[in-house]
């Protein structure tokens, strides 16, 4: 197994130990992050790989969220279908957004995915019998734990925990299949082909691509796995909300991305990490987060007077090969 | 084999393009030339489907791509290089080829297989074949002027086209890179039974390899013939007046 | 079938509401039309005029007169304060990519309106009407109020010295020459670097004064920013970013679908809205009076 493989794994096996550590407070926080470490890695298909900048993926984050919580609270749809829908719906709602976002360019394409996600955001917050509306809906059932349960008064290690822990091992599975998955993705032809798109889409034209239809396809795959982020965050934060979609949980994954690092894989998860502890302990101190979160980044940015990209490219130039042959 | 006729192409009412004609038989050597802002890239970018000719068509092979889409153009047989060097900057060269090489067997929908061990004998051999076998894992940003240049006819031969099409080939080069560049060029036409269509600058290099020359002055043709008609044409020492190559 | 005096109200709602909107989009379209940098801190500036001008009032007291003086100090200190970000900070960002721009501005408002935060609290503020103008008229059977109505006058008349600026003074040519071409403009020996924050300070004054005097209008609250810019981001869309007039019939148009969506379709006018600007993407991406982007 490669260097990276093995750290992969060694990741996962971390998280999963995490409960035994015994505090709920940290269990919490890192099923907060590897939710997030999905949803950022699934725009960074997005931006860092194909070099399309969205200002709306919360849209599939909260209709992944909204679905898997419609499903499962009022339909009573168990989680085994409920989840894979939300990354069904999430795929076909960024099939519709990305036809006609891929015909633009640029400011005119952010700005269009920033309209879509609030055409979602206001669905979400007006249509109260299928959404709840403003109030959202709270109190998204939990997957039903009770085989585990029955399995662990056999299966040592297995039994004994709490509801929320038993989906925290869910969520750490599911997510390191989706990064996996994602990971084959980025390293397959295709992902081959949205790097050259991203580095120059004239000339990715020029050896035969349809670069409008690898974008639409970049962007569906981007949308399905925000929508799966969601499904398990709208359970994760035992209740589903409008806010989910609004414009400002787009800049959030967005920042986690770019300042993780959108010139590899795992940076997009490095950011989630690094910008939930930051504010869970900053939080503790003070409540003028958004203040010292406004202030790293434009000490970042100062940082880094080519941009982030002339950053990223001076490392990406070593990175980016380091990670093909992983 | 390429076919152009009477290709038109206004801008907010300046002509770039004005009722171009030429052949380019199989297996030939044709170049275009003419002063700057004689029209040359705007007719190339109508060839290649870039942009949409007011008037006239392309035919390739007696089948009419007047305007097709540049990703379908290129399936068809039709390679093109850049005047401005175009190719994937912070991809290595060999990455570079690979991606075309990708793309052109049909692989570019494949989401699951890894990538690096695809096509490696195949692009290897071909970054050889031009001379930048050494420099595989370089990253193409950091390559020479010339090295991209290289590259841009590697990306473009990696299609495993019927034509070339070259745009200013040799733009930026020293003397000595350009006697290079250009006799690689030839050399992989010949092996390979390519027909090729190139646009210059430098009279030496169009002399020395063309076949069939054609003049483009303010968008329209004044000469087209063997190299030996065009020196002794009328209208173009005029146009080259004065003119140093 | 609401009457027609009904019909009226709301569309004069709307205008008002539209007017706002104008004054701190206009800003944020000339900020880009000429600076070419999208200004997502152009809300909280937008804030921070409805705070300055609640502090102002705080410190003057009720009177006659005293309303104007405060909306006006507050737009001003606004422009002072666009200044010095605009020396300090703006100066790194021209001519870097867009992604970077728009993470600093995001940055700067994230910083400006925690300030906001820590000198005036989380609770709302309100400021009472200028006494002046707190009466209403009766207009065709609807009864608009008077302060309502002086909004509605002064966006065109704004709009109108906007554009008389822009088109007849030597000021306004050089900065239509600045949205053009900028190195021409300074080979020509004009001091850009001063025009650009000259041109800064306008906008930030433009955002700043809607927001005071919005004040006496809608509770002043944390979260106007986030609210209020992608509003602005809606119009600027609609009519065409870098266009005077373009802004002005977004906002117009903004407002008049938000009222009357309000009122046929009350759950639905948010979504018009968006819908709209989706709508303007996809068919004119330039938008109504705008010009495609170089």
């Amino acid at each position: 197994m490669s260097g990276r493989g093995l750290a992969g794994l060694l990741v996962f096996a971390a998280a999963l130990l995490v409960p035994v550590l015994g505090s709920r407070f940290y269990t919490f926080l890192a099923n907060d992050v590897i939710i997030w470490a999905l949803f950022a890695t699934s725009l960074n298909l997005l931006v860092g790989y194909t070099g399309l900048v969205s200002f709306g993926h919360a849209a599939y984050f909260g209709v992944g969220a909204y679905v898997t919580g419609i499903l499962m609270k009022k339909l009573a749809v168990p989680f085994l279908l409920a989840w894979p829908a939300a990354g069904v719906f999430g795929a076909a709602c960024a099939l519709v957004f990305g036809f006609f976002c891929v015909r633009l360019t640029r400011i005119y394409f952010a700005m269009l995915t920033l309209a879509f996600a609030q055409i979602v955001w206001a669905i979400c917050f007006k249509w109260n019998e299928l959404t709840g509306g403003e109030q959202g809906m709270p109190e998204i059932p939990y997957p039903d734990f009770g085989w585990l349960e029955r399995l662990g008064a056999s299966v040592p290690l297995l039994g004994g925990w709490r509801t929320a822990e038993y989906f925290y091992f869910l969520s750490t599975v599911l997510v390191a299949a989706s990064l996996w998955a994602l990971h084959r993705i980025v390293t397959s032809p295709f992902g081959r082909m949205l790097t050259t798109i991203r580095e120059n889409a004239e000339r990715a034209e020029f050896i035969g691509l349809n670069v409008r239809r690898y974008e639409l396809a970049a962007f569906v795959l981007a949308g399905a796995f925000a929508g799966l982020a969601g499904g398990l965050f709208g359970i994760f934060n035992r209740g589903v909300f409008p806010d989910f979609a609004y414009w400002t949980k787009s800049s959030e994954v967005l920042i986690m991305t770019l300042l993780g690092g959108m010139g590899t894989f795992y940076g997009p998860s490095v950011g989630a990490l690094v910008l939930i502890l930051l504010n869970q302990q900053i939080v503790s101190y003070t409540q003028y987060w958004p203040l010292v979160l406004g202030t790293v980044l434009v000490v970042l940015l100062f940082g880094f007077p080519g941009g982030i990209a002339g950053a990223v490219g001076a490392l990406s130039g070593r990175l980016f090969r380091r990670v093909r042959s992983a | 084999m390429l076919e152009v006729r009477d290709l038109t192409k206004s801008f907010d009412g300046f002509q770039a393009v004005g009722g171009v004609s030429l052949d380019a038989p199989r297996g030939s050597i044709g170049a275009i030339i003419g002063p700057n802002g004689a029209g040359k890239t705007t007719l190339f970018n109508l060839i290649t489907g870039h942009l949409r000719p007011d008037r006239g068509h392309v035919k390739l092979n007696g089948r009419d791509v007047t305007g097709i889409a540049p990703h379908d153009l290129c399936r068809l047989g039709v390679g093109r290089s850049f005047q401005r060097t175009n190719i994937f900057p912070r991809l290595t060269v060999f990455e570079n080829v690979q991606a075309a090489f990708l793309s052109h067997r049909g692989r570019g929908w494949n989401l699951v297989a890894p990538v690096e061990r695809l096509y490696r004998a195949e692009t290897l051999g071909l970054l050889e074949s031009i001379g930048l076998g050494d420099r595989a894992g370089e990253v193409a940003g950091f390559l020479s002027h010339g090295g991209q240049k290289q590259l841009e006819l590697g990306l473009a031969l990696a299609l495993e086209p019927e034509i070339l099409l070259l745009d200013e080939p040799t733009a930026g080069m020293s003397a000595t890179e350009t006697r290079e560049a250009i006799r690689l060029i030839e050399r992989i036409a010949r092996e390979r039974g390519l027909t090729l269509l190139f646009t210059e600058h430098d009279m030496s290099v169009v002399f020395s390899i063309a076949e069939r020359i054609t003049v483009l002055h303010q968008g329209r043709v004044i000469a087209d013939g063997p190299p030996d008609d065009v020196r002794r044409d009328e209208a173009v020492r005029r146009v080259y007046l004065g003119e140093r190559h | 079938m609401p009457d027609a005096s009904f019909v009226f109200a709301q569309s004069l709602s709307g205008l008002t509401a539209a007017m706002f909107l104008f004054l701190i989009a206009s800003g944020l379209s000339l900020i880009f039309g000429v600076l070419r940098v999208l200004n997502f801190a152009h809300g909280t500036f937008y804030m921070l005029g409805a705070y300055l001008a609640y502090q102002g009032m705080v410190w003057l007291g009720p009177g006659p007169g005293l309303f104007w003086l405060a909306a006006l100090g507050a737009a001003l200190a606004v422009a002072l304060l666009g200044g010095v970000v605009e020396r300090v900070l703006f100066r790194h960002l021209y001519g870097k990519e867009e992604l970077y721009q728009l993470l600093f501005t995001y940055a700067l408002g994230l910083i400006l309106s925690d300030a906001a935060k820590i000198f005036w609290g989380t609770q709302q503020k309100s400021v009472s009407r200028p006494p002046e103008l707190g009466g209403s008229f009766s207009l065709f059977g609807a009864t608009i109020p008077q302060y309502n109505l002086f909004i509605i006058v002064l966006g065109p008349t704004i709009a109108l010295a906007f554009w008389f600026v822009l088109q007849r003074t030597r000021a306004g040519r050089f900065i239509r020459a600045a949205a053009l071409d900028r190195e021409t403009l300074g080979a020509l020996g004009v001091n850009v670097d001063a025009l650009y924050t000259w041109v800064f300070m306008l906008a930030s004054f433009l955002g700043g004064l809607g927001g005071a005097l919005i004040s006496p209008m809608r509770a002043t609250t944390p979260g106007m920013d986030t609210e209020v810019i992608v509003e602005a981001f809606v119009v600027v869309v609609i009519g065409g970013l870098g266009s005077l007039w373009g802004t002005f019939l977004g906002a117009v148009v903004y407002g008049q679908v938000l009222s009357f969506g309000i009122l046929f379709f009350p759950r639905f006018s948010i979504f018009a809205v968006f819908a709209l600007m989706a709508a303007v993407l996809i068919i004119r991406p330039w938008g109504l009076l705008g010009r495609p982007l170089r």
